[in-house]
């Protein structure tokens, strides 16, 4: 028996047990048909915006020597058609896939890591910290996330900073209740009185010990999260409250609706970055559900 | 002796208050005053940030006011005084929370108007579309949801929870940018059906005015439904597949009962308790999130006037349309906390 060979160390043992459960996650994660094309398409869609780049080159947002006349519809040049500027429509929705996916990213992360660090300290410390704590998430919890998220882009000036902070401010109360129900329900385990007889101190049961135990909810609910996230960002954009400077996959909507493409009927103008927004939005949902279902199998069932 | 009476006497005093009654009756007051207590600290706590947060933005407000005309020193001191920002800012915000309690918000900076006749103005005709899409995606939510939930793994089922989870990636401003596009405008053989945007075409009267708004009504409607709808869907479906391992729905079949009977009459009622909390916070989330969808469609409702408000910035009318709409979140989510233990007993203790 490995485990209770002399000659490996507590830490091997440790990353052997971790590699095994990655190893049974991932088995249990091939299962779900769902997750594996979500997957399939992040995978994709990261790939392009990592590597936009090498096709689309950085003068694609470039007002000034556009390559085509304005509004010219769908053609061999320019696949998905020109904007007002005679830009190309496939290079900017290309483009704009990394700003959007990085927004919806870094928000997502920003929410989670919020959500995190109050959840799991709520559920440690009790006492008015945790009073305190929970107070204020359900007051962020009722609050109505667009309007809020609305009015801090609104007073804080136009950048990809914003709508970062104004995404995860608002979006990281469930994350804090979800986290803070399972740091309970951690706590109350009796190898957590073990490290406590032992000496550990706060920081110690935190990070080693109730951490490791909520990071697969927190991974299920930041997968979910992203897709708010983008989704959120795409309307800040939407209703000008980006920054302006960069192409984002909302922001190409602004574009075309300010370019008068609605009122014209300039249907391919549209549908391409939208098409881009619900297909990330719907790939980011479908992973989340599959590593749900695979974390709670009681849910995986009813889903 | 007196020390241990003391207690005795006051369970005695409330066994009898509550004695006649059943155990509901005597828990269901105290809860009533907590949740309300717990919504009114809610809304000043709503009130204090969309004071402050406002503040926040950077410039003048009377710059704005002006537009960016050539105003003399005494003018734009005059503006000041008319909207009170001479003050500090500690009397700005007593004075502020003391008119919001009374109602008053303020004097819109753009429309010279009170804000409050503002909302008023603008409040029905978002209640109007939103109680209308409301009840249409409840419905067809539930109605989807058990049937999903009834036929598990079908191809129904499947074909369902995938077009409600697509629905619900979809931007809801592009699918009504779309839809105008596609039925209001007309692309290639469909003509343009529907208007493009507005609630009303103007010197209608009587009927046809209420067939002429109806007629405004689809698209927004549309969009709202069709976004909406998949959440519902997703939650009375789960909730009801929670409940068919049940021995009652076991029971009721063995007793011979037909099987959509089972389902409407045993099944359905007792999954849709937890819906019942998700609908009451829709209703709230609908009103705050038709910002979008009123705007694409220029509704003259709440949240176009958000919209406008916030382009300018007009301060007060930014602060009131905050208000009304986090109220209408917290409203509603009280009272689903409180209709809650009355459909559900055990909730109540």
């Amino acid at each position: 028996m490995t485990t209770t060979d002399p000659a490996l160390s507590p830490r091997t043992l440790a990353r052997q047990r971790r590699r095994a459960s990655v190893a049974r996650f991932w088995r249990q994660y091939r299962a779900e048909r769902a997750g594996l094309y979500g997957l399939a398409v992040l995978a994709l869609c990261a790939l392009l915006a990592l590597f936009a780049p090498l096709f689309v080159g950085s003068d694609v947002s470039s007002v000034t020597d556009a390559p085509g006349r304005p509004m010219q519809s769908p053609s061999a040049g320019f696949p998905l058609g020109t904007d007002q500027f005679g830009r190309d429509l496939l290079g900017l929705v290309v483009w704009g896939s990394r700003v959007s996916l990085l927004v919806g990213l870094l928000a997502a992360v920003l929410s989670v890591a919020i959500g995190t660090l109050i959840g799991v300290t709520a559920g440690h410390f009790k006492g008015w910290y945790a009073t305190v704590m929970m107070r204020i998430t359900d007051w962020f919890l009722v609050m109505p996330t667009l309007v809020l998220a609305i009015a801090l882009a609104t007073v804080m000036s136009r950048s990809l900073t914003t709508t970062v902070v104004a995404i995860g401010v608002t979006t990281w109360p469930t994350t804090a209740r979800l986290v803070r129900a399972q740091t309970l329900a951690v706590e109350t385990r009796p190898y957590i009185e073990r490290a406590r007889a032992l000496g550990g101190g706060h920081w110690h049961i935190m990070s080693r010990h109730v951490l490791p135990n909520v990071m697969p909810l927190v991974l299920a609910q930041t997968t979910l999260i992203i897709s708010t996230a983008i989704l959120a960002e795409a309307t800040l954009a939407f209703l000008g409250l980006g920054d302006p400077t960069v192409v984002s996959w909302g922001g190409l909507l602004q574009d075309a609706r300010e370019a008068g493409a609605v009122s014209a009927g300039d249907w391919w103008y549209l549908v391409p970055p939208g098409i881009a927004i619900a297909v990330v939005a719907l790939a980011f949902t479908l992973c989340g559900r599959a590593v749900e279902s695979v974390l709670n199998p009681r849910l995986g069932v009813s889903r | 002796m007196t020390a241990d009476a003391t207690p005795a006497l006051v369970e005695d005093k409330q066994q009898t208050a509550a004695g006649p009654r059943v155990r509901k009756g005597s828990a269901y007051p105290r809860y009533l005053a907590g949740k309300v207590a717990g919504a009114a600290v809610s809304l000043l706590a709503v009130l204090v940030t969309s004071f402050f947060l406002f503040r926040l933005i950077p410039g003048d407000p009377v710059k704005t006011m002006t537009g960016g005309r050539q105003v003399s020193a005494e003018q734009l001191a005059a503006y000041r005084r008319e909207f009170g920002l001479d003050l500090p800012l500690w009397r700005q915000f007593t004075d502020y929370c003391g008119k919001a309690l009374t109602g008053d918000f303020g004097t819109s900076y753009q429309f010279r108007a009170p804000v409050v006749d503002k909302i008023t103005e603008a409040l029905p005709n978002t209640l109007l579309l939103t109680g209308t899409a409301f009840v249409l995606y409840t419905a067809l939510g539930i109605f989807l949801g058990t049937r999903s939930a009834w036929r598990r793994g079908g191809l129904g089922d499947r074909v369902n929870t995938g077009l409600a989870l697509t629905l619900y990636s979809i931007p809801s401003f592009w699918l009504g940018l779309l839809l105008i596009i596609v039925l209001s405008v007309g692309i290639g053989p469909i003509p343009g059906m529907f208007p493009t945007g507005g609630m009303e075409s103007g010197g209608k009267e009587g009927f046809a005015y209420v067939v002429d708004v109806a007629h405004h009504l689809v698209l927004p409607v549309v969009t709202l439904v069709a976004v909406e709808y998949g959440q519902t869907l997703l939650v009375t479906r789960s909730a009801l597949l929670d409940e068919m391992g049940s021995d009652y729905l076991t029971t009721a079949r063995a007793k011979g009962l037909r099987d959509d009977l089972v389902r409407r009459r045993h099944a359905v009622p007792n999954a849709l308790l937890p819906t019942v909390t998700l609908i009451f916070i829709n209703l709230g989330r609908t009103v705050a999130g038709v910002i979008l969808v009123e705007t694409v469609f220029s509704w003259p409702g709440l949240g176009g006037l958000f919209y406008q408000a916030l382009s300018v910035p007009d301060l007060p009318l930014v602060q009131g349309l905050f208000f009304v709409f986090a109220a209408a979140v917290i409203v509603m989510n009280t009272l689903a906390d409180l209709v809650y233990p009355l459909l559900d007993p055990r909730v109540a203790r």
